[in-house]
């Protein structure tokens, strides 16, 4: 498994002049997970599309993105191909926008699996249904044959899970994955997550503006504000010992909401997992 | 006061003239009382916010009753004062031509048409919501998600309704904003008089604002239970429910 570290990676917009992304520099290390939080329109999102190489052409980007020693910047169109989906696969927030709406989601499963690997179309049914049950989507050929219009929005989100863990890339970037979701299929989709870097040692990049899912998930955090990491470190320490007074804020918010929760359940206040 | 009876509610599926029926609601009964705050709780697809739009009248139940003070909720004399709306989308919860002052009035105007608006009065209603008078010429799309939600609240409390049904209206919005619109409510709800139906997957803020909520499963009144009483549920779906929440 292989580390990814961004170094000075600054994002602009050249119509506007606008700083979007302030010289960012962080490492995921091998096998762990970093979650990226903040409000909307820090940064966040387009921090993940900068690394996969998908921000449109307007933008105006710097720095250097480093996989395993390969600086991702460098690499040609044809080359950045091969290393999406099978080294870095990224997994969005609307299911529905992430698959082709006109055919059924088996269509999308087998050419990505046909891109990458030189499988039969038997053997790539049986792999895809394996994972599929391993993230509890019963019957996998049915939902392979199925619009995603026909499916939920967490029954999409872990039939990408369950294309990654055939895919078995090194990093798996989320971008907010389970913001859309009601609590019980939100509930689903992230133990999905923490078997999927359990079983493929992958390392994780985890966008949420969720600090519940991101307590459950993450090892390390960044704090993004306007563009700039405001704050970094281990998940426990930036829980427990925020600095940045905007990580106070952001904690204090989420606190406000477990307090009343946990008080009416008659739990005590912190529970740590 | 709303009544809801024996409320009933399915939808055609598979076509425009296929027999099939969806069943969406089935055996819906409660009340809501004038003052009080009830969330009404339930996964993707528990017909919790068909139930939203039978409660404002916008569509009406197959069979059962819906009333607001004793009288049937799709007319539109009996909505008038007793309730207003605020939804989950906020971008396309406003008039895309209109400034937030425009929006803002809209209701009033509707109400009250020959009298002319007192235009200290969008400035204090802004001031309520938390906004300041430089947003009155703003269009919907300078709004942050935040920003764009208070309008719409601000706008649902224009009328001075005894209810606002609030469906889904903060589950778009980041988590700080979240609570910040949570206390907005809050407040709100002393200051108005008024109570709140407050439609959501979220228990963590259904259990923030409301005294009282309601688990809805599959069209079917699962549970209703007091928020302070919320660890006692007796049935096995709403404990899962709870099980599920990531604190």
């Amino acid at each position: 498994m292989n580390s990814l570290e961004v170094s000075n990676l600054k994002i602009g917009d050249d119509a506007t002049g606008r700083a979007l992304v302030r010289n960012s520099s962080f490492l995921v290390e091998p096998g762990s997970c970093t979650a990226i939080v903040g409000e909307s329109g820090s940064g966040k999102s387009l921090t993940c599309r900068a690394i996969l190489r998908l921000n449109p052409a307007g933008l105006r980007q710097s720095g250097s993105i480093a996989l395993g020693g390969v600086d991702l910047t460098k690499l040609s169109e044809r080359e950045m191909r091969k290393i999406r989906g099978r080294r870095l696969c990224l997994i969005v927030q609307n299911g529905m926008r992430a698959f082709d709406p006109s055919s059924v989601v088996g269509v999308h499963l087998r050419e990505t699996l046909n891109r990458h690997f030189g499988w039969s179309r038997a053997e790539m049914t049986a792999r895809m249904g394996k994972a599929m049950e391993s993230v509890r989507l019963k019957d996998p050929v049915a939902v392979m044959n199925s619009f995603p219009h026909q499916l939920s929005g967490g029954m999409l989100q872990r039939i990408m899970i369950a294309l990654a863990l055939v895919l078995e890339p090194d990093i798996v970037v989320a971008d907010e994955p389970t913001t859309a979701l009601d609590t019980v299929s939100q509930y689903e989709v992230v133990e999905q997550f923490a078997s999927l870097r359990a079983r493929i040692g992958c390392s994780m990049i985890f966008v949420s503006h969720d600090l519940g899912v991101v307590r459950r998930l993450a090892d390390e955090i960044l704090v993004m504000r306007d563009g700039e990491i405001v704050e970094s470190g281990p998940t426990r320490k930036i829980f427990s010992e925020p600095r940045h007074a905007y990580t106070r804020h952001l904690i204090s918010a989420k606190e406000a909401l477990n307090r009343r929760f946990n008080h009416v359940m008659g739990g005590d206040d912190v529970v740590d997992r | 006061m709303l009544t809801v009876e024996r409320v009933e509610k399915s939808y055609r599926t598979g076509g425009l003239f296929a027999r099939r029926r969806k069943q969406v609601l089935s055996g819906i009964s409660f009340e809501w009382k004038a003052g009080e705050c009830l969330g009404i709780i339930g996964e993707s697809g528990s017909g919790k916010s068909t139930l939203g739009r039978l409660l404002l009248g916008i569509e009406r139940p197959d069979r059962g009753s819906v009333r607001w003070e004793g009288r049937p909720a799709d007319e539109r004399r009996a909505r008038r004062g007793s309730v207003s709306a605020v939804f989950q989308d906020y971008t396309s919860s406003i008039h895309p031509f209109f400034t937030v002052e425009k929006a803002l009035m809209e209701p009033l105007t509707l109400r009250n048409k020959r009298a002319a608006i007192d235009s200290r009065r969008i400035d204090r209603l802004l001031e309520q919501v938390g906004l300041d008078s430089s947003y009155r010429n703003k269009y919907p799309h300078e709004l942050s998600g935040g920003e764009a939600q208070r309008v719409c609240i601000a706008r649902a409390v224009a009328t001075e309704p005894r209810c606002i049904l609030l469906d889904e209206a903060v589950s778009s919005l980041d988590g700080s904003v979240q609570v910040q619109v949570l206390d907005l409510l809050r407040s709100l709800k002393t200051a108005y008089d008024m109570g709140y139906i407050f439609i959501t997957h979220d228990i963590q803020a259904a259990a923030y604002l409301c005294d009282r909520v309601m688990i809805v499963r599959d069209g079917r009144i699962e549970e209703t239970v007091d928020v302070d009483r919320l660890r006692d549920v007796q049935s096995p779906y709403a404990k899962k429910l709870l099980d599920m929440v990531m604190a």
